[in-house]
């Protein structure tokens, strides 16, 4: 019998590497999967780089990795927040490097990696700064940016419910980066609200099917 | 000049004037999000935002507000009936593959050409941040652009080449802003309407750009 799902985020974690490259689904907060984000700093990996779409949010989940110095780098589209001054202060004191990206090609280059893609054709970018040095192609008229696949060791997400075979759905707009990263990493370890049992999710409605997904772990909705 | 710039609300409910009904819109952060304010209740109209959410409806009441529920900058929204969700990946296609019919987007300078300056000032000790700024730029079939005319201190907004970084090249269409609206064609900048009070040839001077009348 094959059941994915493991008793605690410490279990989850267990064999997070140094120097680990973690895709880090959410949107802000929402669909930030800020449980898996706490217990990553109890694991103790270092040396992170971490993809990302925004750099955290207070002093927990992705703030709080940072705040605790295990982070080398993100790639990341908006690192600014109202409540960010944990990257911010690390990134002025030259402590964590940033590759910044278009959040339209940070997407597609994670979703490129997930779908075996080699590298694509992007109008985003082309005649800026964030396209400097990189290679251009005229295509029908058009001028498009080469951009390349992220590849990744580990992918943490956030679902709402999920099975024992890894099929996850998700809950508004809390979906957004989660489905392209859980395609895109070596392992993927998923927190959902609820475990149900197999049968129960409606097949047509599964965003995320459990071939994409590696591990899951219950992590119930907290009283805001 | 005894011109009467447009207030922030009155630019809006231009731009919503010009939104036909079926048109799938992007509203980018601050200036024209107020745009969404002036739509007409009856008239359907299609509110994208990027982090996977089309049919965006307004804000909830206080005390009704569902966190995993968000727009572009992070406020909570609502869904209106017939609306739908999707993955960042499907999102950024509808910008990228032209689905979307109209953005409409805030700008520090827009070129006689169209390029846009929105994303950045360049300034050594800012943190850079893009978002989607990029993506919606180049994405719609048509880019809005709502801003003031001149800077505060009376600067042109509206310029030959941009001096501050770029988010896109030659990719707006058209530029409201409390003066006039004016259209970025391949003959350059033409003036389509401007405030009452203010002559055509007071607005050229307000312009860093050559601009004809239509």
């Amino acid at each position: 019998m094959i059941d994915k799902t493991v008793a605690s985020l410490a279990q989850a974690l267990h064999d997070v590497q140094d120097g680990a490259t973690v895709l880090v689904g959410g949107f802000g907060g929402a669909g930030q999967p800020v449980e898996l984000l706490d217990a990553l700093v109890e694991q103790g990996a270092r040396e992170l780089t971490i993809v990302a779409n925004n750099a955290g949010n207070g002093e927990t989940g992705l703030a709080g990795l940072l705040k605790a110095g295990r982070v080398r780098k993100l790639i990341c589209s908006f690192p600014r927040a109202a409540d960010g001054q944990v990257f911010e202060a690390l990134y002025k004191a030259g402590k964590v490097e940033l590759e910044l990206v278009p959040q339209g090609n940070l997407a597609e280059r994670i979703r490129a990696a997930g779908a075996g893609i080699g590298g694509f054709f992007t109008p985003t970018g082309y005649g800026t700064d964030l396209a400097r040095g990189k290679e251009t192609r005229r295509i029908d008229g058009r001028d498009y940016v080469l951009e390349y696949p992220i590849h990744a060791d580990l992918a943490l997400v956030r679902a709402e419910r999920a099975d024992r075979w890894g099929n996850l759905t998700f809950r508004k707009a809390a979906r957004n980066f989660n489905p392209v990263m859980a395609m895109a990493a070596r392992c993927t370890i998923a927190q959902a609200r609820e475990l149900v049992p197999l049968g129960s999710l409606d097949p047509e409605t599964i965003v995320t099917p459990g071939i994409f997904v590696n591990r899951v772990v219950h992590v119930p909705a907290t009283a805001k | 000049m005894s011109a009467k710039r447009l207030t922030r609300d009155q630019m809006a409910a231009l731009v919503a004037r010009d939104i036909p009904e079926g048109s799938y819109v992007n509203l980018g952060i601050g200036l024209p999000t107020l745009v969404a304010n002036h739509l007409p209740q009856d008239r359907e109209v299609f509110l994208h935002s990027e982090n996977g959410i089309l049919g965006m409806g307004p804000a909830p009441a206080a005390g009704e507000e569902d966190w995993d529920l968000v727009n572009a900058g992070k406020q909570p929204v609502t869904l209106l009936v017939g609306g739908a969700y999707f993955h960042h990946a499907d999102s950024f296609a509808m910008m990228r593959g032209g689905h979307l019919d109209i953005c409409v987007l805030g700008a520090f300078q827009v070129s006689a050409t169209g390029d846009l300056a929105n994303w950045h000032t360049g300034a050594p000790d800012a943190m850079p941040a893009v978002g989607g700024a990029m993506d919606l730029a180049i994405g719609a079939k048509r880019t809005f652009v709502m801003m003031e005319h001149t800077t505060k201190s009376g600067e042109h907004k509206i310029v030959d080449q941009c001096t501050y970084p770029l988010t896109g090249v030659a990719c707006v269409k058209r530029i409201y802003t409390d003066l006039a609206v004016i259209d970025v064609t391949p003959e350059g900048l033409v003036a389509r309407e401007w405030v009452e009070g203010l002559s055509f040839e007071e607005l050229a001077a307000l312009t860093g750009a050559p601009l004809r009348r239509s």
